[in-house]
């Protein structure tokens, strides 16, 4: 039986410092890469803007069930009608086609169902319509960005209290990070963005934030007592905590996509458009964002907020008068026998 | 240095955790049987149906709109939806003080009828005709001052209602009964001024719907009027027979939009009287039904109509659950993959918390009227990766313990006792996303916030007394604690060296000290 280090997991090499990715040394690197996706967002937000769905413009959606309906066939009859504004036909599978409209009256609205029922020979029962009174939108609109911003300050005051304030930033700063790039996207790609979107954001947010919580958990626990031993700076250890939690975060992330990837699959796949699309596809858009956030930018960016601290620059001096030997693995405030554990290991003698 | 016997005390009894878990599905599943709530409750999008909901009007006077005026339109526009006879229709209101919405949902395909019924105000009032035209602009203008009363703005407005633009088909729902007012009919085919009403909806004391004794075809709307409403009505009657057409018509009014306009040949003192209008019978039915329970207190527009066909509502039913079954049987391969023997308390603790799940679903249906919606069944599915998460961590955690130079016995207490905050903190999270997405949400979404929080509390049910229970008594048995290659605990796939025939061997890379705890051996008493 082989007992050379290669044998070791990764999970196992990177748990005890063996091997390690420099990801907060290289903060810079991701900085740049987030400024410039988050440029483009900008950009794209300022440029193309989102596509919003009918139910925040305000509209008529209809769909009729019936197989062999020829898209320009359901537009000259929908236009027919006299209905101001203009109309978008789309087919949904073989046996669907859906008809939007800019905002309708009642009447007017009773007119298109009646126009469709007659040209097509469909019962009104088998229409699915959806109608959106103009109000309505800057309703949901409102209450869309109510609770972001409700979300936002509560979380920040649960992590503050939780964990310590600086965490609460660092954490929060990689959700508005996530917001921007997944809203980025759906501007640059040109996806519709419905209520289910939002609320797929912001439950992204939330999952953005459980990720952070695992990473940053450890980088709490890593740094409880480096200042008391003097052995490793502050980045050097929430270094050691992300890669510690690395295997972990993406497992984490693996297993929260497999579902979201399931209802993206069937949505997307069996039903064409609607709820269960749009929100699968934000969740899946913005999952993978917030994998990259709590692994590049929360901890990093921590590391940066922490390192300006008196006492921190003090403890980086004092470990670079050492000799600057980097940190292997960091204290396990609990150990059962002292004589074993990585701490009390030779030092490696660099990192790659 | 900690004491080991101190995490041997934090192992808890994990028979007596599971017993309680027990107690707690059974407790669930006799409240569920003693309701009779075995199925769930589907909502409209998974069976078909309309829903509606409606917003106050904006252009209400701001004072009216009062959360007394709202519970009152919510208790007419139940009366209106319960004489439709449709089962398991519900209206209710949503939000806060006075920025409410009402909530109308109605299981299969009436449709456009529920629309219609419950959206008006049904304001009602009876006016007399002063002048009348064809409902196109530019018509009515040899109307120049037929009678006193009538400004020159008003009869150039008269002159420029354009009736056949749907805008003024909208019906304003607000006319003041004091002023003399433009209104349109409900074809568009005609306009009219009318005179200040003299008798209001509130006056009628009882609507029905007939057949038109006279026509036998037709169907009518008979009103009959209390004492206050047969006094006024006579008094208008008596007092326009004798004057010349058109003014000796009088206009009914609803929502600002002229049902009827009959010529009066004579007085009418019985106190009641017929709307013809030429009503398909289903309509004389809802129009009666609504005169009946009054108007209104306040105007609303519809925010939103949703309209599912049974057809379309089946699909999606059988695509949440295709979604569902397919997430799973994903998560269980990836876990079983990963983490072999252990992933298979990973699958239980998924069965549990779907039961729980099932259970919490039926009992809420039946208690609260809970309704599984499409966007419950995402939440739901989005759920599973949630839950498994919080195995994830707390696996990696006592494997990170193992690595750290603990038995498997102990690992798994130390690594909870840490796995446990960053489960719980987590899941907080978790929860008041759920929460605020529940406050602010509106409509169906509500449904996505629901299942999340729900299966959030469900998770934290799970993990404390059924995953962490099990762990324990497993890394009891043999398989587990000597590290078997197919228990997830082996030496390999936690990443240490060491041979898989012994038990998980304490070796660091660089120091071939090879220890055997004395924790170990404290644990075992």
């Amino acid at each position: 039986m082989s007992s050379r280090n290669g044998d070791r997991g990764l999970g196992a090499r990177l748990y005890t410092g063996e091997k390690s990715f420099n990801i907060i040394g290289r903060r810079k690197t991701w900085y740049g890469i987030s400024s410039i996706l988050i440029l483009i967002s900008l950009g794209a937000l300022l440029f193309s803007g989102l596509s919003l769905g009918i139910e925040f413009k305000g509209g008529s959606s209809y769909t009729v069930n019936k197989s062999g309906i020829a898209v320009e066939e359901a537009r000259s009859v929908v236009e027919a009608t006299g209905i101001p504004g203009g109309v978008i036909v789309q087919k949904i599978g073989d046996d669907k086609v859906r008809i939007q409209t800019g905002s309708l009256t009642v009447a007017q609205s009773n007119s298109v169902e009646d126009a469709l029922v007659k040209a097509f020979n469909v019962p009104i029962e088998s229409i699915d319509t959806q109608i959106i009174g103009p109000s309505w939108g800057k309703e949901i609109t409102k209450k869309a960005l109510y609770g972001l911003f409700g979300f936002l300050l509560v979380v920040v005051i649960f992590l503050a209290m939780t964990f310590e304030p600086k965490m609460a930033l660092a954490a929060i700063l990689a959700v508005i990070h996530d917001v921007f790039i997944t809203v980025g996207i759906y501007a640059v790609v040109g996806f519709d963005v419905t209520p289910a979107t939002i609320i797929g954001f912001l439950t992204i947010m939330g999952y953005s934030l459980y990720d952070t919580v695992v990473v940053f958990d450890k980088v709490r626990e890593n740094t409880k007592s480096i200042a008391a031993t003097g052995k490793s700076t502050y980045s050097d250890a929430a270094n050691l905590a992300v890669n510690q939690t690395i295997v972990r975060s993406i497992n984490t992330s693996i297993i929260a996509l497999l579902p979201v990837a399931s209802i993206l699959f069937v949505g997307a796949g069996l039903l064409g458009a609607g709820t269960l699309k749009d929100l699968s596809l934000s969740l899946f858009i913005g999952l993978a964002v917030g994998t990259y956030s709590s692994i590049f930018i929360a901890p990093p960016f921590l590391a940066s907020l922490r390192e300006k601290e008196p006492a921190m620059i003090a403890l980086r001096k004092r470990v670079e008068a050492r000799g600057g030997a980097p940190v292997v693995a960091a204290v396990a405030p609990s150990r059962p026998i002292e004589g074993r554990g990585p701490r009390n290991q030779p030092k490696r003698k660099g990192r790659k | 240095m900690s004491t080991p016997s101190k995490t041997v005390k934090s192992s808890g009894r994990p028979a007596r955790a599971l017993a309680l878990l027990a107690v707690l599905i059974l407790g669930l599943l006799a409240t569920v049987l003693v309701q009779g709530a075995t199925s769930l409750r589907l909502g409209l999008d998974l069976r078909g149906g309309t829903s509606v909901t409606l917003q106050p009007r904006a252009s209400n006077d701001s004072d009216k709109i009062t959360a007394e005026a709202i519970d009152q339109a919510v208790e007419i526009i139940r009366q209106r939806v319960d004489s439709l006879g449709v089962a398991e229709a519900e209206v209710t209101s949503q939000g806060s003080g006075t920025n409410r919405q009402i909530l109308i949902s109605v299981p299969g395909d009436s449709g456009r009828r529920v629309v219609d019924l419950v959206g008006q105000t049904a304001e009602l009032r009876f006016r007399q005709v002063l002048a009348t035209a064809v409902g196109l602009p530019g018509s009515g203008t040899d109307t120049a001052t037929p009678i006193a009363g009538i400004s020159p703005e008003a009869n150039a407005a008269f002159a420029a209602l354009d009736c056949t633009n749907p805008e003024s088909l909208q019906g304003t729902g607000a006319d003041e009964p004091s002023q003399l007012i433009l209104a349109c009919d409900r074809t568009g085919g005609s306009k009219f001024i009318l005179a200040p009403a003299e008798v209001l909806g509130q006056q009628v004391s009882k609507a029905e719907y007939g057949v038109d004794q006279q026509t036998g075809t037709q169907f009518i709307v008979s009103l009959t009027f209390n004492g206050e409403g047969t006094k006024a009505f006579g008094a208008l009657t008596s007092r326009v027979t004798s004057l010349p057409s058109p003014t000796n018509q009088v206009a009914i009014v609803l929502d600002g939009l002229v049902v009827s306009a009959p010529s009066i040949n004579e007085a009418i003192p019985s106190g009641s009287a017929q709307i013809t209008g030429n009503f398909t019978k289903v309509e004389a039915e809802d129009l009666a039904n609504v005169l009946k329970y009054g108007a209104l207190p306040l105007a609303f527009d519809r925010g939103e109509v949703q309209q599912v066909s049974p057809t379309l509502g089946a699909d999606q039913l059988n695509a949440g659950l295709l979604a569902g079954l397919l997430g799973l049987v994903l998560v269980f391969l990836f876990t079983l993959f990963y983490y072999r023997a252990l992933g298979l308390v990973t699958i239980g603790s998924l069965f549990v918390a779907a039961a729980l799940l099932y259970l919490s679903y039926a009992i809420l249906g039946e208690s609260i009227g809970f309704t599984l919606t499409l966007a419950g069944i995402a939440g739901t599915i989005v759920s599973i990766g949630t839950t498994a998460d919080s195995f994830i961590v707390y696996f990696e955690r006592i494997r990170d313990e193992v690595r750290e130079g603990r038995t498997l016995r102990s690992a798994v207490e130390s690594g909870w006792a840490r796995a446990r905050r960053t489960i719980v903190v987590a899941d907080m999270v978790g929860l008041i996303a759920a929460v605020l997405l529940y406050f602010f949400a509106v409509g169906g979404v509500r449904g996505f916030a629901f299942a999340l929080g729900l299966t959030t509390i469900i998770d934290l049910i799970v993990i404390f007394f059924f995953t962490k229970p099990m762990v324990t008594l497993l890394a009891k048995m043999n398989f587990f604690a000597s590290g078997h290659p197919l228990s997830g605990f082996s030496a390999k796939s936690i990443g240490l060296k060491g041979s898989s025939d012994g038990n998980v061997k304490i070796a660091q890379s660089d120091d071939a000290k090879t220890v055997v705890t004395k924790s170990e051996n404290l644990e075992a008493k």
